[in-house]
């Protein structure tokens, strides 16, 4: 799924997401345990995999390099459950959603 | 000691003596029949934002628009010609929804030569003419002509489509926005193409999540965890002050000032900022759009936060220092239900790493939205027990007295019209 330099990442590939949807979706339906796993894992290899990513233009990123942006996206998007919430879900949001129905590709 | 000067009357609220200091009252907000006067008397008559440009790059690109509050369905396209225009959502025929896939009460979009009716096949081109007519012949002198979609006024100022559905408007759409707001002509609306679109269907009255988003007061507060414990400890310890408010017709403004992340001490910052390069406020590498307009940052602040702008009745433009915008549409649905959309839109990327500091900004959006939106159901509920029936509102909170005054005068202003033509009857 992901450049060779970071097969060490492989094990994560599930969280390879194309849109906010799925990527919210995912962090919703894990524990702490495994997120906070998953950003112990990418986040001393983001700078270095940013870097990468960087050496190709947005608009013609071959596929392996959607999946490591795309594994980027994932990142922070879990950041926000270790870094501040301590849960999955937004404290007090049991009532609402905020539904992102359009984004930019990729 | 206040950080910020007041206006010489000492507040905000007084510098606008008509406001008042005293407690208000959210009857508007609780009540059916207050809704179905807002319906008439606000949503029939002012200026609606629907839309930008962007989003009808091409002769006959379209997209519909479901309008509940003005008990209508609207479609807006771009002509042959290259205008904009929007029609009432309806065949002339026997009043099928004209444009609709699959779910008629769902939005659409697309491109299209012309308009096809699902039922008899009528045809209407881009500028609403009825152009075909399954078996005219069977028809009794059926003068196609007298039968292309109704119109609905349709305006556009800095790519911003509005629409109104008065029969006249009372003003031009450049009037109606008047001079704080047109005040944001030559920002590069029309550069910000990479664009995020959130919706909530929110079980408050639409008002309720603009006075939200209309008083800052709670930020230090409601969104103190989702910063380090050093950094919102400081926020709380300051507490929020606007350097600037300013009321302009039915129309509102508040500016904050900013703060330069990337100086402050590391403990101040959460780990994903630094390695995205970016948070709440935008990318920390901020993109030159060029002189920004006259209209922009009145308190001169550096650094500058941002300027939201909130345009009557349900619109607010919100201008980030850091270079980009966003901005709010509340849709109401009935008395105590809207649905709600929030439109980032940031300059194209030109690289992965600049996208993904856009992505940072995005969800930290999404984030903090999820906050203020929790609050909504839980005040809707207690505000409708009618337990209390009026609140304090203090200096920081001047514009959610603005916003539910100036609801009260359109009704009343709609009102006496009403009576004046029942008289004249």
């Amino acid at each position: 799924m992901l450049p060779t330099e970071f097969a060490d990442l492989e094990p994560f590939a599930d969280w390879c997401l194309g849109s906010e949807a799925d990527r919210y979706a995912k962090r919703l339906g894990s524990t702490m345990v495994a997120m906070q796993a998953f950003y112990d894992a990418i986040t001393p290899r983001a700078e270095e995999a940013i870097a990468y990513c960087d050496k190709f233009p947005l608009d013609d990123l071959p596929e392996d390099v959607l999946n490591l942006m795309h594994l980027i996206y994932s990142m922070i998007i879990v950041s926000f459950p270790v870094e501040c919430w301590k849960q999955p879900r937004v404290p007090d949001s049991g009532a609402t959603s905020l539904d992102c129905v359009v984004e930019p590709v990729p | 000691m206040a950080r910020f000067p007041k206006p010489p009357e000492g507040s905000w609220t007084e510098h606008y003596p008509e406001l008042g200091t005293a407690p208000v009252s959210y009857e508007d907000s609780i009540s059916p029949e207050i809704y179905e006067l807002e319906r008439q008397a606000i949503f029939k008559r002012a200026w609606l934002n629907v839309g930008r440009t962007e989003q009808l790059p091409r002769k006959g690109s379209y997209f519909t628009k479901e309008m509940k509050a003005a008990n209508t369905s609207i479609i807006v396209v771009r002509t042959t010609a290259g205008a904009i225009k929007a029609f009432h959502n309806v065949c002339r025929h026997r009043g099928n929804k004209l444009v609709w896939n699959d779910m008629p009460a769902e939005e659409t979009k697309g491109v299209c030569r012309q308009f096809t009716c699902k039922y008899h096949a009528w045809r209407y081109d881009l500028d609403g003419n009825l152009t075909f007519v399954q078996q005219q012949d069977e028809f009794f002198d059926l003068d196609k002509d007298r039968y292309g979609l109704v119109e609905v006024n349709c305006e556009v100022w800095e790519g911003f489509i509005f629409v109104n559905f008065a029969k006249e408007p009372a003003q031009s759409l450049r009037d109606f926005l008047g001079p704080m707001v047109t005040g944001l002509e030559g920002y590069p609306f029309d550069k910000m193409t990479s664009r995020w679109v959130y919706r909530s269907e929110v079980n408050a009255n639409w008002k309720l999540y603009l006075d939200a988003f209309q008083e800052f007061y709670h930020a230090p507060v409601l969104h103190a965890n989702q910063s380090p414990t050093a950094y919102s400890k400081a926020a709380a310890q300051a507490g929020f002050e606007a350097p600037h408010y300013r009321l302009d017709g039915p129309h509102r403004l508040v500016s904050t000032s900013g703060v330069r992340a990337w100086e402050m001490a590391d403990e101040m910052r959460k780990p994903i900022e630094d390695i995205c390069q970016s948070g709440l406020f935008g990318p920390w590498d901020k993109p030159d759009l060029g002189p920004m307009p006259e209209g922009l940052n009145p308190a001169k602040c550096e650094p500058w936060g941002l300027d939201s702008f909130q345009l009557f009745p349900n619109f607010t433009i919100l201008v980030w220092g850091q270079g980009w915008y966003l901005t709010y549409h509340y849709w109401p649905t009935s008395h105590n239900t809207h649905i709600f959309e929030g439109t980032l839109y940031f300059p194209q990327p030109r690289t992965p790493r600049e996208r993904i500091a856009q992505e940072l900004a995005a969800q930290s959006f999404k984030e903090y939205g999820l906050q203020d939106a929790n609050t909504l159901e839980a005040t809707q509920s207690m505000v409708e027990s009618r337990v209390l029936d009026e609140f304090v509102l203090c200096d920081q909170e001047v514009l959610i007295r603005h916003l539910h005054k100036e609801t009260a005068a359109w009704i009343a202003r709609y009102r006496a019209s009403a009576d004046q033509r029942t008289v004249g009857v």
